[in-house]
């Protein structure tokens, strides 16, 4: 797995650097740009939800709540499975099947589309033609007005940037677990994100005293 | 195919066909396992069960409770009852049942019309239809899910409705301020 390679790897090369000694302590915050999210989906019923953060009973017991229906993927799984075995992480977003494959395990959904995306900071792990492509993709298969949130550290001279496991609490209250401590591809400012959602209509920042950039972007 | 036990009680209607005696893949089989009028009460044993060294190749229907610990490539319904999916099971078919239990695989379309449990380890691709789910921690789900609300008949007023289809709500604790500025930009 990627997680193992990168541990017992850590070269200028590796995306991963060894995980913290101490297990894992979920930690509740609030997020304006999840707020937002939920606050878009106000006053609809039975929309078409997509999640990157992989299944979780909290994310799929709130989102169904509300009358809606939840699409599940674990895109940090896909992406382990796509790029983590043999060779480089970011090396290997460059190799066309193993790109393909990612974009077909995360984003290929025949006649599908969706009313909104919780993206959590999938994309900060992607290198620049995967990350466009990937971002393409995210505008074809989401409807028109429907929006997107992400989060993108904001950190920019930060060697690494804490992974987590995203779950909903509230609208506006999300709990964090920590998975690991990962290099960041890139620093993305509001200007470079800007320019990475060019197609859309619209992009709101939300920046945190934690240096995590929330990103609303409205299709 | 079916384990030994079953066997015994539901014995086949056509006399040419013949038990199998050990496991085997059939082709576009239809299986069932309505009770016939049999001298045991079938309250009086367990599920039916389908034992992890078998392999079938088409549908099964069942007027009771089902635990499968092998392989199914078709489909497998069983309206009013529960399917449990063992460890070993890996089922690349579409799923009815009224409660469906997943600790194996299952790769397909799953309507569960009460509840269905994806457990620990658990694996399952594919869309679901249910009125209750619970997934626990370490399992692997991809696919939509779509909460069937039970029928107004049922259930009499909507805020109980709501609360039948979301039996986990997430526990919260204060919340960390976080949010220092925001900024809009237009593209």
């Amino acid at each position: 797995m990627l997680k193992d390679r990168l541990r017992s790897e850590p070269s200028s090369h590796s995306l991963h650097s060894p995980p913290k000694k101490s297990g894992p302590q979920p930690q509740n915050r609030a997020s304006n740009g999840l707020d937002q999210f939920f606050a878009s989906l106000q006053d609809q019923e039975s929309l078409s939800i997509l999640d990157f953060s992989g299944a979780s009973q909290a994310n799929i017991s709130f989102i169904t709540s509300m009358g809606h229906r939840i699409y599940s993927n674990d895109a940090l799984r896909t992406m382990e499975e796509a790029f983590g075995s043999g060779g480089d992480f970011i090396a290997n977003q460059s190799d066309p099947e193993r790109a393909a494959l990612f974009l077909r395990e995360n984003l290929e959904f025949a006649d599908r589309t969706f009313d909104g995306a919780l993206i959590w900071d999938t994309l900060q792990f992607l290198a620049p033609p995967l990350l466009q492509d990937t971002v393409d993709r995210l505008y074809r298969i989401l409807r028109p007005q429907s929006s997107l949130l992400a989060f993108f550290h904001a950190e920019e001279k930060a060697q690494t940037a804490p992974l987590y496991s995203y779950r909903i609490v509230e609208s506006k209250i999300m709990s964090l677990t920590p998975r690991n401590q990962v290099r960041p591809v890139q620093y993305f400012n509001n200007r470079s994100l800007e320019k990475l959602f060019q197609k859309f209509h619209s992009v709101k920042f939300f920046l945190t005293r934690d240096h995590l950039r929330e990103v609303i972007v409205r299709r | 195919m079916w384990n030994k036990r079953k066997e015994e009680e539901y014995p086949p209607k056509s006399p040419a066909a013949p038990a199998a005696p050990t496991s085997q893949i059939k082709e576009n089989a239809t299986m069932s396992t309505n009770p016939a009028p049999s001298h045991h009460a079938t309250e009086s044993r367990g599920p039916a069960i389908i034992g992890k060294s078998v392999m079938i190749k088409g549908q099964i229907f069942s007027r009771e409770d089902l635990t499968i610990d092998g392989e199914i490539d078709g489909s497998v319904e069983l309206h009013e009852h529960r399917l449990t999916v063992g460890p070993n099971g890996k089922l690349q078919a579409g799923v009815k049942a009224r409660e469906v239990v997943v600790l194996g695989t299952i790769h397909g379309n799953v309507e569960a019309s009460d509840k269905i449990d994806i457990r620990k380890d658990a694996k399952l691709v594919g869309d679901i239809k249910t009125a209750r789910i619970v997934i626990e921690d370490g399992a692997y789900f991809k696919g939509s899910i779509d909460i069937v609300r039970p029928e107004a008949a049922r259930t009499p007023a909507p805020s109980q409705q709501k609360q039948q289809s979301t039996p986990a709500a997430a526990s919260s604790t204060s919340p960390t301020p976080a949010t220092a500025a925001a900024g809009d930009s237009r593209s």
